[in-house]
């Protein structure tokens, strides 16, 4: 497993492109934000965790499609599906491999685009900790929306369409970590929520999406 | 002779054609009588005035929307693990209808809301729920019309109703978690105690009866109607090489 | 016997291409297999090597017997030439890449970046990936393709040495490859199913 995410990370550290344009879309969707509601620093400064969590969703949202695609095209898949190597590895390795190149980083920048919003001091340990613990479920969900979709045309729209519902439980509790801590207030039960939604997704969902694989392959 | 022998193609035809006229009439007799029944034989409620009586089709439709969706999910179950076309059809065909009848549940809950919350629709656990049902059953469709070859789009539309049925699930306890609604709790349910009074009960028992028909009728229909196609697919297969 | 097939159907959407294809490899055997395109050749080969499922019919292999190489190599092209093969080496547990570059005289190019190789030169590429799975079938779908004659004996020598060592391979080719006299040739023609479309399908009528 760890082969095949240290050869992902290569890949996307040599083409480049999409390792920096997940963040560069996040930047660009959050000064959007107050473009559309109005520069009044109350009002961005309560909705500031909401829209660094859904800005980050969507910037996660929008690199799935690669994940498989370019293995798919140039047969990379299918050697790996008859390689010593159970495809549910694969799976994960990918996942995690998208969510290092996105989510990771996505988490790492969001204080500076949380000091632009006015986010509450209190607020960014638990941001950055809601990203992090939180967008490893959206890249696991995501690996099985781009598994789902692979190899068909126009498979981008369908992906999206796919995805966002069963993004749904992973946004409420983290977007609800992110406001209670930038609130002062308790949030043990969400944060629980949200690791234990990571970690669910983790254990059970490759297999959902490497069965899928096996199917889109034949 | 066992059920399985009607998830033959051929004897599920044949069984569905003679089912049809009695399920069909049953579902029409039922909802005029439970609806007339409902609209204009039962009391104003105290509270809500007439627009209770919307009752006799929120509900029912509300309870399909949910119970199509577990249709599908065993039906899927079904197929994967025991390859009855018949089971994977059935599951496509009960997708549209219950894609309407959330959308019926959530217009008469919208229509039912003015009235008594003053909004058309508020973030409340329930109502978000079948919002998020509703792109369930969007997604589901979508997924269907995408692939072209049968047997994988069953294959994969069937994992993605499990994966689905997980995450509606989880949705429901995140939605719950996420506000605590103003909606009434279920007007009806089989293990609790009624919180209806039996002027509305039995009435709305019949409209459920009828809606119930009513779904068998509707995927009857739609599976026959799949099987029709894929028959004719068939046919048309087979020409092409003789 | 290293592989034996009976009785296999294979289909394509609904359709039964080849029904009843028969055939046994032993070690030190390559069988080549001739037919027109469209006829099933690569759904064929994917059915043996197991990445899609047959109709009916046996497949007898030991576990993990196969190595496939068809159109698509698996080659990326911002890795090296031996950045590629080194990944096809972690993931067999094989260490030695450097007798797979030299079998296909890739050493020159180790260095260089795939996408900026020929298309033969890549097609050796992926086909020296094959060496490194160390399995003992090799699938090869149209293994010559845009190979040149120099390649294309150096391609023979390779398989004859797979034989030689105990290997078996299974090729499709429309193209002539002279693999001596352990190698025998097999015209899928036969096998080419006319009644339409399969049983389970057959339901429906």
């Amino acid at each position: 497993m760890r082969i095949v995410l240290l050869r992902d990370l290569k890949l996307a550290m040599r083409v480049g492109g999409g390792f920096g344009l997940a963040i560069m879309f996040f930047l660009i969707l959050v000064v959007l934000v107050p473009f559309g509601i109005g520069p009044d620093a109350a009002l961005l400064s309560a909705i500031s965790p909401g829209i660094l969590w859904i800005g980050a969703l969507l910037a996660c949202l929008l690199s799935l499609d690669r994940i498989f695609s370019l293995d798919y095209e140039d047969g990379t898949l299918d050697h790996l599906a008859i390689a010593p190597l159970p495809l549910e590895s694969v799976v994960l390795a990918k996942a995690t491999a998208h969510w290092l190149t996105t989510g990771l980083p996505l988490g790492l920048i969001s204080p500076l685009l949380g000091l632009m919003l006015g986010l509450p001091i209190e607020g960014y340990l638990w941001l950055v900790l809601s990203l992090v613990l939180g967008t490893p479920a959206l890249s696991v969900i995501g690996t099985f929306g781009a598994a789902l979709t692979l190899g068909l045309k126009r498979g981008g729209l369908l992906l999206s369409v796919l995805v966002l519902p069963l993004y749904g439980p992973t946004l409420i509790f983290g977007a609800e970590v992110a406001r209670r801590g930038s609130a002062g207030i308790e949030l043990q039960t969400p944060l629980l929520m949200l690791l234990g939604l990571s970690f669910g997704v983790m254990a059970i969902l490759p297999f959902a999406s490497a069965a899928v694989l096996r199917i889109n392959l034949r | 002779m066992s059920l399985w022998e009607y998830a033959n193609p051929v004897k599920f035809l044949n069984l569905s054609t003679r089912a049809l006229p009695w399920v069909s009439a049953l579902s029409v007799i039922c909802l005029i009588v439970g609806l007339i029944w409902g609209f204009f034989f039962t009391p104003d409620d105290y509270r809500m005035g007439s627009t209770v009586k919307i009752i006799y089709i929120h509900v029912p439709a509300a309870l399909m929307a949910i119970n199509s969706w577990f249709m599908m999910l065993v039906a899927s179950l079904i197929w994967l693990i025991r390859r009855h076309h018949v089971s994977a059809l059935a599951a496509k065909a009960a997708a549209p209808v219950g894609l309407v009848m959330t959308l019926i549940a959530l217009i008469t809950g919208a229509i039912w809301g003015q009235p008594m919350w003053g909004t058309w629709w508020a973030w409340d656990p329930r109502l978000t729920s079948f919002l998020i049902l509703f792109q369930f059953y969007i997604g589901y469709l979508a997924l269907w019309k995408s692939i072209e070859n049968p047997d994988s789009a069953a294959d994969l539309t069937s994992i993605l109703c499990i994966v689905g049925s997980v995450f509606a699930v989880l949705s429901r306890y995140a939605v719950n978690f996420w506000n605590q609604g103003l909606h009434q709790g279920a007007s009806l349910s089989l293990d609790k105690e009624k919180n209806v009074a039996d002027v509305f009960y039995q009435p709305l028992l019949l409209s459920i009866a009828g809606f119930v028909f009513l779904f068998l009728t509707l995927v009857l229909i739609g599976t026959r109607s799949e099987i029709r196609i894929r028959r004719a697919s068939v046919i048309a297969a087979r020409k092409l090489l003789l | 016997m290293v592989l034996s097939v009976l009785d296999l159907c294979v289909s394509r959407s609904s359709q039964v291409l080849l029904a009843n294809v028969s055939f046994e490899l032993a070690a030190g055997q390559a069988l080549i297999l001739k037919g027109p395109n469209g006829l099933g050749k690569t759904t064929l080969l994917r059915a043996i090597t197991g990445l899609q499922p047959a109709l009916s019919g046996q497949i007898i292999a030991g576990e993990d017997s196969f190595a496939y190489a068809a159109h698509a190599d698996g080659v990326k092209p911002s890795l090296t030439v031996a950045e590629n093969l080194q990944f096809w080496a972690d993931i067999f547990d094989n260490q030695d890449i450097s007798s797979a570059l030299s079998a296909f005289d890739l050493n020159e190019l180790k260095s260089r970046f795939a996408g900026m190789l020929s298309a033969g030169q890549k097609r050796r590429l992926g086909l020296a990936r094959m060496l490194i799975t160390n399995r003992p079938v090799w699938v090869l779908d149209e293994p010559s393709v845009s190979l040149d004659k120099a390649s294309i004996t150096q391609l023979e020598e390779v398989i004859k040495q797979h034989l030689q060592n105990g290997g078996a391979a299974l090729i499709v080719t429309h193209g002539h490859l002279d693999l001596g006299s352990s190698c025998r040739t097999l015209s899928l023609d036969r096998y080419k199913f006319n009644r339409g479309v399969y049983d389970d399908a057959e339901a429906f009528l």
